[in-house]
């Protein structure tokens, strides 16, 4: 361990390097962690399991085994593959959110948010760092489900240029939704307690919506919610915006909303809740 | 001298539990604070004050004049914290984390690059740099969660029990590089439940109880307190132990000679005076004593706060509630040999 001069370890309130100041700190430094997050990201085999293995699946077993019935409710011209594959982005890019609350309670746990805390950096980067990287993970699912979509029969009968408004809208979705996630992981601080609080209400969310079969063919009482559901608003604008490009106002309108609503009311928390932890 | 670490006072509660309870104490630039006491005591919390993890329910905190509360990030920028437990990102290679904290302070990618392949060289973790750390074991984790705490040449250093969970090379390991720190101008504040440690590394010492300062002073100043060390000798045959002890009573003030007939132990204070210990061997040889063991034992942290308190540490790994309150005897101690070679606390 004395190979190397004794001088190395010397404390020095000089350095040859400088840490950028306000607004520039904040974008370095949550570039950073993101870097941190998106490195790690391949290293987590179940993350990359359920981001890549599990909408395949879904769609494959969606496709073939209801198909067939559920076909029959659609609007004629449609098929069942054009109609499941943006709900199954919806449900998927909502499921990979709860990742955000697992990823902030295994930080907490393991002392690395103390670690990040006791540098001199900007205060938002470990938050910005871990939503930014998930909001690239969430763009990868989406990626991921159009391809297996373009396998079995989806298309992007209103040209790729709305396919790509589409996976913005869902990212966008995914987005505004890991802000929740992120107050459920530093509430929680227990990556296995987050596991499970990120996901359970993950599925009447996406279950009582129109992301596997149309709102009409649920009983009449459920019908309200499923239709209000903003993960039935989504799911719609998305195969608006995938059938017919062009979206009705008032189909984008309620989804924007939501999106903003949602950021609006859990990121400001959020930011509160790691000032306190 | 200038004082770089500044306590008054300090309190902290969570809830109804009091970590806190009016802590003062100085630091002088360029030595060591050895912070010691029992679970529970408060030492983690002091340090996370300090550090600016948590914000003090009262009384104030400075380092190297910065207030730890309304100045966190002029603090930040000088210290460097070893937790409890190594924070480092098992998934990152053991180059990445270190290479990502030289980033974060503003190195350029290139001398992020140099700083930590220098600290990696340095903590002999150049084979494992490219290794994620979750490979990693117990061992190394806390050599690299140290190396990441110097990434900065940190001016103050925090170590809250460092040594906690290392095997006996790596604990003198790290006694060395604290040793080079201190001698290249760092500070160090050090918590340890182990008095032996303290001993080695710290300047001074403050020993700490239920939130309380309860004493400080050197190493020695305490041992004084707490009557330094002791020697313990096994008799093979139990119809000896009495020989043994009126051998013992002939070389020292009979009412410090202990006996346990159960165990065939017999105890005297000796201090520092290792040639009063050698003497007693040689009587008890001449007497005809048969001595199966014998050893001399170090006051240990329930040494000192049996002097300090009058009680034994509530909280304490070493509590023993069977026993008297002044008892001498101990089993292995914490800061014996015995000591060295087994896992000093399973957590
Ligand atoms: N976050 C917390 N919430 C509630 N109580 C806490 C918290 N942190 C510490 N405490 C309490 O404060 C007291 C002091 O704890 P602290 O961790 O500072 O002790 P310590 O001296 O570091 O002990 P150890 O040797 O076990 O690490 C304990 O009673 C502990 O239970
Ligand atoms: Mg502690």
């Amino acid at each position: 361990m004395t190979s190397v001069p004794l001088d190395d370890l010397a404390p020095s309130s000089t350095h040859d390097y400088r840490r950028p100041r306000g607004l520039a700190a904040m974008f370095h430094d949550g570039a950073i962690l993101t870097w941190r997050n998106l490195v790690s990201l391949p290293r987590t085999p179940e993350l990359v399991l359920f981001t890549l293995i599990q909408p395949v699946m879904f769609v494959v077993l969606f496709n073939y085994v209801f198909g067939g019935s559920i076909g029959q409710s659609l609007p004629p011209g449609v098929s069942y593959a054009q109609f499941l594959i943006p709900g199954i982005m919806v449900q998927t890019i909502v499921f990979g959110t709860s990742a955000t609350s697992v990823g902030l309670a295994e930080d907490l746990q393991k002392g690395l948010v103390d670690r990040f805390r006791s540098l001199p950096i900007a205060r938002s980067a470990v938050l910005s760092g871990r939503i930014v990287a998930d909001t690239v993970r969430l763009s990868m699912v989406a990626l991921v489900l159009i391809v297996v979509g373009y396998v079995v029969g989806f298309r992007f009968e209103g040209g790729l240029l709305w396919g790509a408004v589409m996976i913005g809208f869902s990212v966008a979705f995914g987005f505004a939704m890991s802000w929740i996630m992120a107050n459920i992981g530093m509430r929680v601080k227990d990556p296995e307690t987050a596991n499970t609080a990120g996901f359970v209400w993950l599925f009447p969310l996406t279950f009582l919506s129109s992301v596997f079969v149309p709102v009409a063919t649920m009983p009449g009482w459920l019908q309200p919610i499923a239709r209000n559901n903003p993960v039935t608003l989504v799911s719609n604008l998305l195969r608006e915006l995938s059938i017919l490009g062009r979206p009705a106002v008032g189909t984008v309108l309620p989804v924007v909303l939501w999106i903003i609503g949602l950021t609006a009311v859990f990121a400001p928390m959020a930011v509160n809740r790691y000032r306190k932890v | 001298m200038t004082t770089i670490i500044e306590v008054e006072d300090l309190r902290k509660d969570f809830g109804p539990t009091r970590a806190l309870d009016g802590v003062s104490l100085e630091v002088e630039q360029g030595t060591v604070l050895g912070l010691l006491g029992p679970n529970g005591a408060g030492k983690t919390t002091t340090v996370r004050v300090l550090a600016t993890l948590l914000a003090p329910t009262g009384g104030t905190a400075r380092v190297a004049g910065f207030d730890v509360r309304t100045q966190p990030d002029k603090v930040r920028s000088i210290i460097g914290l070893t937790g409890q437990y190594a924070a480092v990102d098992e998934k990152l290679t053991g180059h990445e984390n270190l290479w990502m904290v030289g980033r974060l302070l503003g190195m350029s990618k290139r001398q992020a690059h140099e700083r930590a392949e220098h600290l990696l060289e340095r903590f002999r973790l150049s084979d494992a740099g490219d290794r994620q750390v979750r490979t990693y074991s117990g061992g190394m984790r806390r050599r690299v969660d140290l190396a990441v705490s110097l990434v900065g040449r940190p001016s103050v250093l925090f170590l809250d029990e460092p040594t906690t969970g290392l095997d006996p090379v790596s604990r003198l390991e790290l006694w060395e590089v604290a040793r080079e720190l201190v001698a290249d101008g760092t500070t160090v504040l050090l918590t340890t439940q182990y008095l032996e440690e303290a001993d080695e590394l710290a300047d001074r010492i403050v020993v700490i109880d239920r939130g309380k300062v309860i004493a400080e002073g050197t190493a020695d100043e305490l041992k004084d307190r707490t009557g330094g060390r002791t020697l313990e000798v096994v008799v093979a045959r139990r119809d000896q132990v009495g020989r043994a002890q009126e051998v013992l009573c002939g070389l020292a003030p009979p009412e410090g000679v202990r006996t346990d007939p159960a165990a065939r132990t017999v105890a005297m204070p000796v201090d520092h005076d290792t040639a009063l210990a050698a003497e007693a061997i040689s009587a008890l040889t001449a007497a005809e004593v048969e001595i199966e063991d014998f050893h001399l034992n170090r006051p240990s942290l329930d040494d000192v706060f049996l002097a300090l308190t009058g009680h034994a540490a509530e909280t304490g790994e070493h509590h023993d509630p069977g026993e008297e309150h002044g008892r001498r005897f101990h089993g292995p101690l914490p800061g014996g040999a015995d000591e060295l070679l087994t896992d000093r606390k399973a957590r």
